[in-house]
């Protein structure tokens, strides 16, 4: 997939009025409540910073973590995979679902697997994967693409809800204005499928190297329904999601559903051991997917975006998410985590603009639960960008250039405020349309600051001499 | 108290009357002035923009020549963040208006008046960067007949962040569009804030759009006496 890049796509997302309406109204809200439901915790910074460190301490060990998790896995009667990338992890879930005769499988939402296109790729090979998270299937149904980490039906209405799913699982049903009638109509839908499917594929929130537990949570509990009923289990999970202790949940259950749906404990919260007789699925399997992780982990500043445990705060308190929204950013990573997230992952030249996609407020930073300095690594990764991926020709490379001379000496800064007045020179007036589009410019005024203090320092003080420096 | 004035080269060259009125309420307050001539740019925008090398020799630059002051005080919030960062030096030295005069000088009335209805854009990097907290705010509400009216989501961003409104001209209008609603909706007369970057983005808008709003640095309300 060949980005275009976000200015071009928020460009068009911007002029649908009923997309902006829809998500500021969303982020608006759950801004507030994120606020209020964070207040309550007297310990909450120590919170983050604990959080922070359990993960800086995972990555620092990660091949140490995941042997342990794997042994304990192991152990527990699963079986452990190891995928490079995408096309490995697909065939491996696609193995498991032909050895099982399994030509549907369920899925709880996972974000891991939506980065590798795992629905695609299954269905290349003859396996329907059927979303059962309730935005998951609203966005699968409508052939449409996520636009928020945690709700990826976040632009869409209820108005359009009900018309998809009439024109699809409800066909000549009429459904009505009730959230709770349309949400009827999945319901039905699914219950047939989590009663049928003898398979199901998760992502996974957590993952414990000393246990071998794994951790998914959720509100709707399809997920509690994929993980306990089929006969057979597939974990895809990111290398980044290993945690070492037990003990380490205990910071993350909280921070997670405080910060991501404003809860205080999130409705379910699956834990599972390998596998047990008489109990839950048969056969586990854990994929475990680097898919560009490990190249992350390179980079010293980038590699805090591996924190990240996908709580989409950054996207509810961030101005340029809540207007342009999830898909001018063209991953399932959106918002300011998938503006460092996703150049990192796929490569800086495959999502040059993203580093920019940002005007460096720090609103994510404030709010992010494990205190990834997102403004940081932004910039960070523009520097990476100006330097691998641009040519030093560029104009703006250019014009940067002419600026950093200009500015290193006095001389030549004080002649180019001269010029500036003139309206040319390196400080003159460029023509940026992206700016006059709706600012006026400002004034050049007679003096410059600088010339006001020399006259005045001269008036005051005539002992002084001649001005210096003209 | 000796105090060395950082202008910033943006203020410098568009808008030397805040930096008129920094040195008149510094003075007022019993501060004596120096301006090093020498200075030119912290290298913010070639650091926030890709150009970190160009940014950190013009942020080396700037630290050799205040290098010596016992307090650099700048009116603005977002080049003092810069300094902060990445000026070891003389960092712990570097102050912007507001932190300065709360902090230092101990004073939250400076003695100005100015009888119109304000609101103030708190800016991001005083907020987020500096932690400033309230006391932009607390120095606005000491001003004698300054009518100061909240404004609706405050702390966000206005859209400016410096080639962002640029590169990504599109989201910087549609954040600029709330922010100049919610400034109209307080109908005051002149909108303020600790960095003039933020205001030549927010003032250029008032302007284009015939509002009568004016777009204000919080140093020149500080100085005035009306």
């Amino acid at each position: 997939m060949s980005a275009r890049g976000f200015p071009a796509v928020a460009h068009e997302t911007l002029a649908d009025s009923q997309l902006r309406r829809n998500l500021g109204k969303a982020t608006q809200t759950i801004r507030a409540k994120r606020l209020a439901t964070v207040a309550e915790l007297d310990d909450w910074e120590g919170l983050r910073e604990a959080g922070a460190a359990i993960k800086a301490r995972a990555m620092a060990t990660l091949p140490e973590q995941l042997e342990r998790l794997e042994a304990a896995v192991t152990r527990a009667g699963g079986t452990v995979h190891w995928a490079r990338d995408g096309a490995e992890a697909t065939a491996l879930v696609a193995e498991v679902a032909r050895a099982h005769g399994a030509r549907e499988v369920i899925k709880v939402k996972s974000l891991a697997t939506d980065e590798i296109g795992l629905n695609e790729g299954l269905a290349e090979r003859g396996v329907t994967a059927i979303e059962t998270d309730l935005a998951e299937l609203i966005v699968q149904l409508d052939g449409d693409k996520q636009s928020h980490i945690l709700v990826p039906a976040i632009h869409k209405n209820r108005a359009e809800i009900r018309a998809l799913f009439e024109r699809t699982i409800a066909q000549g049903q009429e459904l009505g204005w009730e959230a709770s009638a349309i949400a009827e109509a999945a319901r039905k839908h699914l219950r047939a499928k989590f009663l049928s499917v003898p398979m199901a594929v998760s992502g996974a929130n957590f993952g414990i190297a000393e246990t071998g537990t794994i951790c998914v949570v959720e509100s709707e509990g399809n997920g509690r329904m994929c993980t306990t009923l089929p006969e057979v289990l597939v974990t895809v999970m990111g290398i980044e999601k290993v945690l070492a202790e037990w003990r380490d949940l205990e910071v993350f259950l909280q921070l997670l559903p405080r910060s991501s749906t404003a809860e205080r404990m999130n409705p379910y919260t699956s834990l599972w051991t390998g596998v047990r007789p008489d109990d839950g699925p048969r056969e586990f399997h854990l994929i475990l997917l680097d898919n560009g992780r490990t190249d992350v982990l390179a980079d010293e500043v980038g590699r805090q975006a591996l924190h990240c445990i996908r709580c989409s705060a950054c996207l509810n308190v961030c101005p340029v998410y809540s207007r342009a929204g999830g898909q001018a950013y063209e991953s399932v990573y959106p918002g300011p985590i998938g503006a460092i997230l996703t150049p990192q992952l796929r490569g800086l030249g495959e999502a040059p603009t993203l580093p920019w996609a940002s005007s460096l407020c720090g609103a994510c930073y404030e709010a992010c639960p494990v205190k990834i300095d997102i403004p940081s690594v932004l910039v960070h990764l523009r520097a990476r960008v100006v330097r691998e991926e641009k040519s030093r020709l560029a104009p703006e490379a250019l014009a940067m250039g002419a600026a950093a001379k200009v500015f290193a000496s006095r001389g030549r800064y004080e002649r180019a405020q001269r010029l500036s007045r003139l309206g040319r020179g390196p400080l003159g007036r460029v023509p940026l349309p992206g700016w006059s589009a709706m600012r006026e410019s400002p004034e050049v005024p007679e003096t410059t600051f600088r010339e006001w203090w020399r006259a005045r320092d001269g008036a005051a003080r005539p002992a002084a001499g001649p001005e210096a420096g003209r | 108290m000796r105090v060395a004035l950082f202008i910033t080269c943006f203020n410098d060259t568009l808008f030397p009357r805040t930096g008129q009125a920094v040195v008149e309420l510094l003075e007022r307050l019993g501060c004596e002035v120096a301006f090093p001539e020498e200075q030119t740019c912290c290298g913010q925008m070639h650091f926030n923009s890709g150009y970190a090398d160009d940014g950190l020799a013009l942020a080396r630059r700037l630290e050799r020549v205040f290098d010596g002051y016992e307090a650099v005080v700048s009116p603005s919030a977002s080049c003092v963040g810069m300094v902060r960062d990445h000026c070891p030096a003389i960092a712990s030295r570097v102050f912007e208006l507001c932190e300065f005069l709360v902090d230092r000088l101990g004073v939250v009335d400076v003695g100005a008046t100015f009888p119109h209805r304000v609101t103030l854009h708190p800016t991001c990097h005083s907020l987020r960067v500096l932690e400033v907290g309230d006391r932009p705010r607390r120095l606005l509400e000491a001003v004698q007949g300054l009518d100061l009216v909240p404004l609706e989501e405050a702390e966000e961003c206005c859209g400016f962040g410096g080639t962002f409104a640029v590169k990504n001209a599109d989201t910087s209008m549609a954040m600029l569009s709330d922010k100049l609603r919610r400034i109209l909706d307080t109908r005051a007369e002149v909108c303020t804030a600790a960095d003039n970057s933020c205001l030549m983005h927010i003032g250029g808008a008032l302007r284009r759009q015939r509002t009568g709003v004016r777009a204000m640095h919080l140093a020149e309300i500080l100085a005035a006496r009306e």
